[in-house]
Parts: C-alpha cells; structure tokens; sequence
C-alpha cells in the first residue's frame, strides 16, 4: 500500500537551527568555502537531518509521535542546500511492506531531492496505530 | 593508512550519564518541525502514559554522536575526521526517551571493512537507563574516505 507523499522544504536557516539543537557543527553544514575545499558541491544538509525528517513522515503515517521501534536508512547522496530563500524541497515516499511477527507494520521510504535518490534501504518498523 | 581491523569487538567504558532535559527535546523537534503535543507538551505526554515529553525518533543521536567520540577520538584507532561521511544509520528501540532520563551510552566497534580505498567502521551504542535497562540501541556506520 502506497502512503501520500510528504514534501519538507530545506533551507540554510534549518540546517542552522539543526546545527544547534543537534550538536552537529561540522562546517559542510553551514560553510560554502569548506564544503567546496572537501570535494562537496556545496553546503550538504545533515544526514541526521534528512533521516529527521524522514522520521516526521513516519511518525504522521503511523499517526502518532511515539510509534517509530526501528529506523534506519543509508545516505546514499548528499543533499546540497543553496543559500537562498527557496533552499531545496526533500520529497518522502512510503510504501507498506506488511506485518513482522511481532505485530509491528514495515514501511519502505524512498526520500528524493531533485529527482534524485538520497536515501537507499531506508526502512521504519511501527507499532499499529491504535 | 586503513583501520586496523583488529579493533572490530573492542568495547568503551561506559559513558557519564546524559540528562535528557524537557527543553532539548523541545528545541530539537522544533529544529526539525516536529510540531507533535507529545514533543512539546507535558500534559499531553503524561496523558499518553509517559513522565514527561517524549524524544522524536532521531532524537537519540545527540547522546550518541557525543558518545561515538570516544571511538572517533581514540588515538590507537586514529580516525581522521576531516576524511569521515555518514554512511548508515540505524536506531532500534526498547521505548521512546522522554524527559528526565538518565541514560549511559556503552559503545563497541562491531565492524571495520576496507574496499575501494575506504574504510567502514559500524559503531553500536546501546543505551540504558539509570537502572540499566536498554533504552536504543543505534548503530552509526562511518565512511573514513581514502587519500587517493
């Protein structure tokens, strides 16, 4: 079963904001000059950030906050925020692979940005909605 | 010069506990739009069965992240940060973190591969409770890129 799709738009504002809250400081975060001396097209969002808010779309499927028991994915491309007001758009897919023994419902989530694949093997075990 | 594989199985002593407090969860979901009551709201928490504000999933890797210095800074291991990318995450939990606890993260190196150049170290931080009941268990796999 297909899940709507959720789109989070990213700005170099959030990545800030993540920065702070996360405790994540790395400067291809939030320096053009050391993204592009590393080899990077640019400031890239966090990984934790994008699997962040892959974790709000799982959370609104499932319909509650607290039904997220397993999450994992694997960042497979960066996700290169320019620095204007617009940012980048992150567009989130899930689909409903069934029930483990353990009553808990799969979801396989596909996250793009720009058409491209960011996350691959991206997987969420939730409790059933009451 | 690559990881040396031998330190795949190595575990840390146990970390200083962590005190996660109601408004870092607050902060951190509102840094990620997580408007959810459950994220910001006591009462509701405690309606839902919880003591206190309840973490959003992710939430888990601002003690672990910290926590994974001790391998990441290990001298011995000699990790060149600068080199480093996120490759995997993976977080699994017992319960959700809610506001109040005290958790001690307890890190081991399950993993070290090298291929094409690059090193891949998997990390697991199993994190508990005041009274040692597993919280999360996070396993964080990072990508030490070659000189090449």
């Amino acid at each position: 079963m297909e899940l709507p799709v959720q789109t989070f738009r990213v700005t170099r504002a959030d990545l800030v904001r993540y920065a702070g809250a996360s405790g994540d400081f790395n400067p291809i975060h939030w320096s053009e000059r050391f993204a592009t001396k590393v080899g990077l097209p640019g400031v890239i969002a966090h990984g934790m950030y994008t699997m962040a808010l892959v974790g709000r779309a799982v959370t609104a499927w499932a319909g509650s906050a607290d039904a997220v028991v397993d999450f994992s994915v694997r960042f497979s491309r960066p996700v290169p925020v320019p620095d204007d007001d617009e940012g980048t758009e992150l567009e989130v897919r899930g689909v409903v692979k069934g029930q483990t023994e353990a009553g808990l419902t799969q979801i396989d989530v596909t996250a793009t940005c720009r058409g491209e694949k960011v996350l691959s093997q991206a997987r969420a075990l939730v409790r059933r909605p009451a | 010069m690559p990881l040396d594989p031998s330190f795949a199985g190595r575990s840390y002593p146990p970390t200083a506990s962590y005190q996660v407090g109601r408004e870092k969860i607050r902060e951190f979901a509102t840094a990620i739009g997580a408007a959810d009551d459950l994220h910001h709201d006591p009462e509701a928490a405690r309606a839902a069965g919880y003591a206190d504000v309840v973490a959003p999933p992710t939430f888990a890797v601002v003690i672990t992240m910290a926590a994974n210095r001790q391998i990441v800074d290990d001298p011995e291991l000699g990790v060149d940060y600068r080199r480093v990318v996120h490759g995997d995450q993976r977080f699994e939990y017992t319960r959700p973190i809610v506001a109040g606890d005290e958790l001690v993260s307890t890190n081991t190196i399950e993993e070290i591969r090298s291929r094409g150049g690059h090193d891949f170290l998997t990390m697991r931080t199993d994190v508990a409770s005041a009274s040692g009941d597993l919280v999360v268990t996070a396993w964080s796999k990072l990508v030490v890129r070659g000189e090449g």
